[in-house]
């Protein structure tokens, strides 16, 4: 049971289930205090040790129910005796070949145990890409014997009388059957401990994929992306918007300290600290969605609409040719349909830079205090329009801090009609941003530098 | 606690009607004497578990609601300051005249001093809170830990101690532990994610929303003297809210609720009129009652599930 067990959480750390040795233990206990002959018992139990989010317990359903999924074999069953003439009519190596037999007989569970056997012997449990699974049904395949049969089934041929020619039909179908339940086995295999590494290894290229390069993201990798957003902005939250006040030791608060020392006579007691109140951080973000970042509006919506979802104090716009906020639509539709929204509402329309930042500074001026931090996110393309420099220097006097993210990479700023140079002069930090894992690291840098704490 | 079948018949005694799932959890969490971390939406009958485990077991319960800022000296102990201080005067007085005694030697007064017990920082002078508590109580008891998840990052790593070996270290007195490990349960509501370390040390529980069986159950149980025509109705209709977009669908505790307030308005069975007038029961929020409130009639209609 220990090596079944072994393989089982080796599965489930492939299917994105964290299990650490301490949890093994505990899952091996678990299986000495309820046993395993009830099936549901066994796998409430287990489920209630190692999966440890409701994400997780999803995730270690499937792959409890994949990796303890044994079909029956479909094998014919096997003419009744005497009709056929009496087994000692079988050539020798019949009787010499365990697997033969076990074909001959229908004896399915052994077929069964012996493909588990089988299954070790060849480590299919080590199979990590899908082109390894034909090779490896090969060597199962081997290790249960198929040799033998292969030379019964030519021995038998060369006989050419009636008794063989059935034997060989029999064996024959008897090694489709096997042939087809071990590919069905290892594909099963693939699933548990190789199909989530396959995952990764997409998510991975996602994160690093530009963009804005040509034909944006693949509609295939678009839930994925969402996916993969999420949690970064959850990630991003939980670090930065939890922490209200943290504790100054060192100063302390006179005032407070005596008013407590009245209940103790005037001794001083308690002692009181001055604490620090931690702002949590109060974000503007204005989101380019014009054609000219087509590519990539979809995503830096996505990004947004993330943000806020978890960030509390958030204010999102969008804009091209005008510039509208875009938190109500955030708040009361679901992630593709706000962006659909948005974008239907405003996108893909000329760029105009000037016109948007009249739009913002006529309506939303006074939402920006020195306790903001405004995110830009665009590619500072206007159409060669007044780009109206003097209302983003306003926007930066009122604001903490100004950060521009561009979808561009950095030698195409000030080409054509950006006027990227003559943003930047005006912004505390602008960097160019263009894949998953970029935002990511440069959002953390700007939260942790520019947020107050 | 001898199988998972006695527990659910136990918890059923007690008024909480547990899945298989939830019994499992339960009986683990007993056998492997390690704390149960329950997740699930407001309202899923998390904290009610715990209650109901304590009426099951006959232990006492001793509940610790968390919040941001809950720290050390609310949940484990405190010292009586005021105590304290009054020992220090009595000690003053005391020790004047004893050392006085002594005659004039520096040394001999220090040596007197060194030989009279120290109880400044003792245990009658500790305040327990109530994790302390829950680690005094002789015969084991249940300990609820309630929203975890709201209260701080320290105060999760502070918590690892006492879940995973029910002892406390308290500096001045060392190390205090459990005669009885007590029976641990965490809530959370997943406003923030709980730390790594903190749920390897717990055994995890989800609690779903229920299908329509279970909850006729628990409605059944929970509001007794209802007819089971009025509980398959309104379970059915319950069932057909939680499909659709809403902000906050209703949970259990809230079925339980409405099935009371319909016993209350004297509902036989469900009807435009009576949904209508007790839906804020059910919904708690604006845009969720004017969503559901032209659709009542059709989901009324709808299919008993």
């Amino acid at each position: 049971m220990q090596g079944a067990m072994e393989d089982f959480l080796r599965a489930l750390r492939a299917a994105d289930v964290k299990v650490s040795p301490v949890e093994a233990i505990d899952a091996h206990l678990t299986v000495a205090t309820v046993g395993f002959a009830d099936r549901e018992l066994f796998k409430d139990a287990l489920c209630a040790t190692l999966a440890k989010t409701a994400a997780e317990v999803t995730r270690f359903d499937e792959t409890f129910e994949t990796f303890f999924a044994r079909e029956t074999f479909q094998l014919e069953p096997p003419p009744p005796p005497g009709e056929d003439g009496e087994p000692e009519g079988m050539p020798p190596e019949v009787e010499a070949s365990e697997l033969a037999q076990m074909l001959l007989n229908g004896d399915v569970s052994a077929l069964a145990q012996a493909m588990e056997a089988a299954a070790e012997r060849a480590q299919v449990s080590s199979i990590r890409l899908s082109t390894q699974r034909s090779r490896l049904t090969r060597r199962m395949m081997e290790e249960m014997g198929l040799s033998e049969i292969e030379q019964i089934i030519a021995a038998a041929k060369k006989l050419e009388d009636a008794r063989s020619q059935a034997l060989v039909a029999r064996l024959e179908s008897g090694k489709k059957a096997l042939t087809e339940e071990a590919q069905r086995f290892v594909d099963r295999q693939h699933e548990l401990y190789a199909a989530e590494s396959g995952k990764n290894l997409r998510e991975e290229l996602l994160a690093r994929k530009a963009l804005n390069a040509e034909g944006g993201i693949d509609p295939a990798d678009l839930v994925m992306m969402q996916a993969l957003v999420k949690k970064m902005a959850k990630r991003l939250a939980d670090r930065y918007s939890r922490r209200r006040s943290k504790a100054q030791l060192g100063h302390l608060d006179v005032r407070r300290t005596l008013r407590k020392s009245m209940a103790y006579g005037g001794m001083p007691f308690d002692i009181i600290w001055k604490t620090k109140k931690v702002e949590k951080p109060n974000i503007v973000a204005i989101c380019d969605v014009s054609k000219s970042v087509a590519a990539a509006a979809q995503f830096l919506l996505t990004f947004l609409y993330s943000l806020n979802e978890v960030v509390d104090r958030m204010d999102a716009f969008a804009f091209s040719g005008r510039m509208i906020s875009v938190n109500d639509l955030m708040d009361d539709n679901k992630v593709e349909t706000a962006i659909l929204e948005v974008l239907k509402k405003i996108g893909f329309q000329q760029t105009d830079y000037g016109k948007s930042l009249e739009d913002f500074c006529d309506l939303h001026l006074d939402q920006i205090d020195r306790h903001t931090t405004v995110i830009f996110l665009g590619d500072a393309r206007s159409n060669y329009a007044d780009p109206r420099i003097d209302l983003f220097a306003t926007i930066q006097k009122r604001c903490r801090a100004m950060i521009w993210l561009n979808p561009e990479p950095e030698s195409y700023w000030g080409q054509g009609d950006s006027v990227m140079h003559r943003y930047e002069r005006f912004c505390h930090v602008a960097k160019p941003c263009n894949t998953l894992g970029q935002l990511e690291r440069i959002i953390e840098d700007v939260l942790r530098t520019y947020i107050p704490h | 606690m001898a199988s998972v079948d006695a527990l659910i018949e136990g918890l059923a005694g007690v008024g909480y009607i547990a899945s298989r799932r939830i019994a499992t959890a339960l009986y683990m969490a007993v056998h492997l004497q390690k704390p149960i971390l329950v997740e699930g939406s407001a309202g899923v009958g998390k904290t009610e578990l715990a209650l109901s485990t304590a009426a099951l077991l006959g232990l006492p319960l001793i509940r610790m609601q968390c919040y941001e800022g809950l720290d050390e000296s609310k949940a484990l102990y405190e010292w009586k300051y005021g105590k304290q201080l009054l020992y220090t005067q009595i000690l003053k007085d005391r020790m004047g005249a004893q050392l006085a005694e002594a005659g004039g030697s520096m040394d001999e007064a220090m040596d007197r001093l060194h030989g009279i017990g120290d109880l400044f920082f003792s245990e009658p002078f500790l305040e327990p809170r109530p994790l302390m508590k829950a680690l005094r109580e002789d015969d084991g008891c249940v300990l609820l830990i309630d929203e975890i998840d709201k209260s701080d990052e320290a105060f999760e790593a502070f918590l690892l101690e006492v879940l995973s070996a029910y002892q406390v270290s308290i500096p001045e007195l060392g190390v205090l532990k459990a005669k009885t490990p007590p029976i641990v349960f965490l809530t959370s509501n997943n406003v923030r994610d709980l730390g790594d370390a903190l749920k390897r040390r717990c055994l995890h529980l989800h609690i779903p929303l229920p299908d329509a069986a279970l909850e006729r159950k628990i409605v059944a149980s929970r509001v007794p003297g209802i007819e089971a025509k009025l509980t398959h109705e309104l379970v059915s209709f319950v069932q057909s809210l939680r499909t659709l977009d809403l902000r906050k669908s209703p949970s259990i505790s809230e079925t339980v609720d409405w099935a009371r307030a319909l016993i209350l308005l004297n509902a036989e069975s469900l009807d435009g009129e009576v949904v209508r007038d007790s839906l804020n029961v059910l919904l708690k929020f604006e845009q969720d009652i004017a969503a559901v409130e032209p659709q009542i009639v059709e989901l009324i209609r709808r299919p008993l599930a």
